[in-house]
């Protein structure tokens, strides 16, 4: 294990070195990446430019859920958004060499480039949340303090897990692409709106099935001190982090049985 | 001429006609943020009756034309001519007996009828189902969203067509089409109709040639736009399509002169 780690940083510090060659060219991506995620803000913004509030949410505590979601999947993009390479990876064969390597499959596919243009999104992510923290009215526990952290942890544990389960997904159908796309950048738009905008459906969906409720609504909730519309039982504030080990643990399984029955394409 | 229009736009067709798989994949995601952004505008509307002239259900119907659409007009991603000026094979593009932004127009085109069709229609009617969307009981107003949508389909292909020239000039042509994402999806209405916008914005996004990309064919559908108001859009639509071709032949004339070709 601990030598897995070993391995693994020194293929993602070769990764980073390699980025940073081509600095301007490095820079500008970085700040093409800025401008394009505060595109989903700025809409945000819009809407609020009508309204005083969204399902009862202030436009400072949508962007917390905001702050929470971007800065999670930010991360989360960062350390596994090479899952998006894996159909490539199928088609070209190249998967097969990664099996016949003595390491981890799932840690050579999202070893195998480190997305640092998304540092523009986090870096956006986080003044977003910084501006919402300072904003919103809050009685400041220490409870309170910490929960933000602990929803982004367990908010890269949610979204990775997700992105690991329905990048897997292309194992049976190669052209599945989009399909993950929608839960992996949909579920992090998802999460910038308060669930309780959403009709029933899609509520029980990013509640019990997709818990995507749990990366930003139910963390928020407790750190507002907010009224929960929907009712559900408090104890739901507090579920990130065993909701996060159990999406992970599911992901987990998903992927072994994948890679289990996969064939090769090659003759 | 026609003839060889006609075939490449075949082409165009084709070449998205040859992954149904990634099609099917592409409407369920389309659908999956169709709903999202549904409910989000819907939310504003628990709070009011109205915004400018949009109601609830003409900010359904939005959403689900806008989605429909995106793939249609296409903002996102295309650097096909830029990996061509990049790549030199611009050279050997330039000498062939076809005229070339004609050539990529055509093709374009039938791209954009495949996703039309394949894209386009299938999140409108999923959505449908769901949600209580408009639907134009007049046959003119069909006829003018067509006529509508097909120009936004070139003024968005010229705008295309114009910021991947910028490879001529940059050797990163990826931060300028970044750029020039950000500022067509933004202020075409793709993410939010313009009638949300702030009274200045929503002036300044009419007066920007993005309008004419998304939001003009949206307004035609909604009946927001009629009789003499609906052929000022359509004109408003024809100007900035061929003001931008004809600027993107200019650039691309400035971009030929500059073009050095090597080990000739």
């Amino acid at each position: 294990m601990v030598e897995t780690f070993a391995i693994y940083r020194r293929i993602v510090a070769s990764r980073i070195r390699s980025q940073l060659q081509y600095r301007l060219s490095f820079a500008l991506t970085v700040a093409g990446n800025v401008l394009l995620t505060s595109l989903d803000f700025a809409a945000i913004l819009v809407l609020f430019g009508q309204v005083d509030a969204l399902g009862e949410w202030t436009v400072e505590e949508v962007a917390l859920l905001y702050g929470i979601s971007c800065v999670s999947f930010a991360l989360t993009d960062i350390a596994v958004g090479q899952l998006d390479q894996l159909p490539r990876m199928i088609r070209e064969g190249e998967f097969d060499q990664i099996l016949v390597r003595p390491l981890g499959s799932l840690l050579q596919v999202v070893s195998a480039d480190l997305a640092l243009r998304h540092l523009g999104r986090l870096l956006q992510g986080l003044i977003i949340l910084g501006v919402a923290l300072t904003h919103v009215e809050v009685d400041w526990t220490p409870g309170r303090a910490a929960m933000p952290l602990v929803a982004i942890v367990a908010g890269v544990a949610i979204f990775a897990g997700i992105w690991v389960a329905f990048s897997a997904i292309a194992f049976w159908l190669i052209d599945s692409q989009e399909v993950s796309n929608a839960f992996t950048y949909g579920g992090s738009f998802t999460a910038q709106y308060p669930v309780n905008i959403f009709g029933r459906w899609l509520r029980r969906l990013v509640i019990f099935v997709i818990p995507l409720a749990f990366v930003s609504y139910f963390p928020a909730l407790y750190v507002l001190d907010k009224p929960d519309q929907l009712g559900l039982p408090s104890a739901l504030q507090f579920a990130s982090p065993a909701v996060a080990v159990a999406v992970a643990a599911a992901a987990w399984v998903v992927w072994t049985t994948a890679v289990r029955r996969y064939r090769s394409v090659g003759s | 001429m026609l003839r060889l229009g006609f075939e490449l736009a075949r082409r165009g067709y084709g070449r998205y006609a040859a992954y149904p798989g990634a099609t099917w994949a592409g409407v369920f995601t389309n659908t999956f943020f169709g709903f999202l952004i549904a409910y989000t505008l819907l939310a504003v509307f628990e709070q009011r009756d109205a915004v400018g002239d949009y109601d609830a259900r003409d900010a359904v119907t939005y959403t689900w034309l806008a989605q429909g659409m995106l793939m249609t007009i296409y903002l996102w991603g295309w650097f096909e001519v830029a990996l061509r000026v990049r790549s030199g094979d611009v050279a050997t593009d330039l000498q062939r007996p076809l005229d070339f932004q004609g050539y990529w127009l055509a093709q374009d085109l039938g791209r954009a009828a495949y996703h039309a069709l394949f894209r386009g229609v299938p999140p409108f009617v999923l959505g449908a189902l769901v949600f209580d969307v408009l639907v134009p009981g007049n046959p003119l107003v069909w006829l003018a969203f067509l006529a509508s949508v097909t120009l936004a389909v070139v003024t968005s292909f010229a705008f295309r067509f114009l910021f991947n020239l910028a490879a001529f000039w940059l050797l990163d042509y990826r931060g300028a089409g970044v750029l020039a994402m950000v500022a067509s999806t933004f202020f075409s209405g793709q993410i939010v109709p313009i009638a949300f916008f702030p009274h200045w914005l929503a002036v300044l996004a009419w007066a920007l040639p993005f309008a004419a990309m998304v939001q003009a064919p949206i307004e035609i559908w909604l009946g927001h736009a009629e009789g003499l108001e609906l052929l000022g859009l359509l004109a408003l639509q024809a100007f900035w399509a061929g003001a931008l071709l004809l600027l993107g032949r200019a650039v691309l004339a400035a971009g030929m002169r500059k073009l050095v070709i090597q080990g000739g």
